[in-house]
């Protein structure tokens, strides 16, 4: 990989569900080293489907996606760089299938050929990094909604990846534990996708917030004032203009 | 809800290696199926008891577990003693129950509530994990394995997806009676359960392939080595012993 080349980088990318219409159209994006970008935009207009057709989830009907500078032809290519880009999903029932919690997060580094130990001592790091210290044997469909999202967020870091594409990380959180995302991801500092409704969330973790129209990634100034006015809704609650 | 309730404790046979465990558990079912002579199936009851007993399981919940086949068992002392033929036993009014019908249905009861008591002791005291483990280093092909474990899991998102859909009809007032309406409903319902079991299961496998997962499962768990693990086998090679040759004297 070039030392300038994007870590992700979609170029004239479509996508439509089988029988249903164009959900991504002609899309061009790129995340380089120090982007970290907030996606803002109504329901259905596509952002998750675009994080599924970066890891080659999805199959774009046209155009290319590069990552770390290669162009990914196919499953082939995904499977060798998938687990370096970090992807919480919408759905925090999607991620955790293990019947505990240490199984879980363990779950991506014994993929990725860490020995029983390694992954262990990764695992407790994580789960201590993020908060969760005590819930390795806690059975995780049993975990409440926010605790489910700390856990798969943990089953992320454990990869230790170089990106992260994070959908809706903030759903069901507390206000401690969103405080704690904020800190972790701070401390992190790996660049970033993260889509969300949440404006105090994405202005404390993101430097640069787009939107999607018609199936494409946006800056648009209507979108920013309407950051700045929700901002000055949420009162007093300190904010800053993006 | 569908859970590993007897997966996981600290009893004698949970300290036992998941292997031997499996292995004893095979030939313990194929020898108590195949097996006809009373003295062999007592035999296999009584060491399916023990091993329930070793395996300190909760008795209610083994006998929750065994209510479908107790009921299946019912239903076959209810027809199988008045439908073989052979020398009466009993005779009430234009029905007998002959012996033929009743030593099947002995045998068929023993036989049943054995291997069922021996699977609960022998191989739910492991996770589903650790069974897949456990069958991997026996040689069962990787392939076979993933799919035994892939389906398990989604059973219970399965599962879940029933009990979110079935609350969401009960708030909004449906009780079932036997009309079109509630035929309906119960249509519409498996039919979504069917469309979101397979959505979430493609979500489920995309979040898999993005861990780094390519078909192969591994586990946490460490295979146990210890005085329970040659202790059990001993026993299980003992009591193999002693079916086949209850079996064997009763033939010859
Ligand atoms: N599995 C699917 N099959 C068919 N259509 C889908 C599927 N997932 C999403 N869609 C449709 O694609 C559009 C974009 O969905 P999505 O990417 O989830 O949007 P967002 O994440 O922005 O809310 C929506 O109109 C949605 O109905
Ligand atoms: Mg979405």
């Amino acid at each position: 990989m070039d030392r300038t080349d994007p870590i992700i980088e979609l170029k004239g990318v479509s996508f439509a569900y089988p029988g249903g219409p164009q959900v991504i159209r002609h899309l061009d994006f790129a995340l380089h080293k120090r982007d970290r970008i907030g996606l803002v935009a109504p329901n259905g207009s596509g952002k998750t489907t675009l994080l599924h057709l970066i890891l080659g989830l999805l199959k774009p009907s046209e155009g290319e996606v590069r990552l770390f500078g290669r162009s990914m032809r196919g499953e082939k290519d995904f499977v060798l760089l998938r687990t370096k880009i970090g992807l919480l999903f919408q759905d925090a029932d999607d991620q955790l299938f293990n019947p505990t919690v240490i199984e879980d997060v363990a779950f991506g580094p014994l993929n990725t050929g860490k020995t029983r130990e390694e992954a262990l001592a990764i695992s407790r790091d994580t789960l201590h990094r993020l908060g969760l210290s005590g819930f390795e044997d806690r059975i995780t469909h049993k975990l409440s909604g926010g605790e489910k999202q700390m856990v798969a967020m943990a089953t992320i870091v454990a990869l230790q990846p170089e990106a992260l594409l994070l959908d809706e990380p903030t759903v069901g959180l507390d206000e401690k534990t969103h405080k704690r995302l904020i800190a972790l991801l701070a401390e992190l500092a790996l660049p970033c996708v993260i889509i969300s409704h949440a404006f105090d969330f994405l202005s404390a973790t993101t430097d640069r917030i787009l939107t999607m129209e018609n199936g494409r990634i946006v800056l648009d100034e209507e979108m920013r004032v309407h950051i700045h006015e929700h901002a000055h809704k949420l009162g007093s609650k300190p904010h800053r203009h993006v | 809800m569908i859970e590993e309730v007897f997966a996981v404790g600290t009893s004698r046979i949970h300290r036992v290696d998941p292997r031997h465990r499996v292995v004893f558990a095979a030939v313990f079912s194929v020898q108590t199926a195949i097996g006809k002579e009373p003295a062999a199936l007592i035999l296999a009851l009584a060491a399916a008891l023990v091993l329930v007993l070793a395996a300190r399981l909760d008795a209610r919940r083994v006998l929750q577990r065994s209510v479908p086949v107790l009921a299946f068992l019912m239903l076959l002392w209810l027809v199988l003693p008045w439908t073989v033929p052979g020398r009466p036993w009993l005779t009430t009014g234009p029905l007998s129950a002959s012996m033929e019908g009743v030593r099947l249905s002995w045998q068929i009861s023993l036989k049943s509530i054995s291997i069922l008591l021996a699977l609960m002791a022998l191989t739910a005291t492991m996770t589903a994990a650790t069974l897949g483990h456990a069958l991997h280093h026996l040689g069962v092909p990787e392939k076979i394995v993933s799919l035994l474990m892939i389906t398990y899991r989604y059973l219970f998102v399965i599962e879940a997806e029933f009990t979110r859909l079935w609350r969401a009809a009960k708030v909004r007032g449906f009780r079932p009676r036997t009309n079109l309406h509630s035929y309906r409903t119960y249509a519409y319902l498996v039919g979504m359960l069917f469309v979101r079991a397979s959505d979430r299961a493609e979500r489920v496998y995309a979040a898999m392939r993005c861990r780094g997962f390519k078909g192969k499962f591994y586990t946490l768990a460490v295979f146990p080595a210890g005085r329970d693990t040659v202790w059990f086998s001993l026993g299980m090679s003992g009591l193999a012993i002693a079916m086949a040759a209850a079996e064997w004297t009763a033939t010859v």
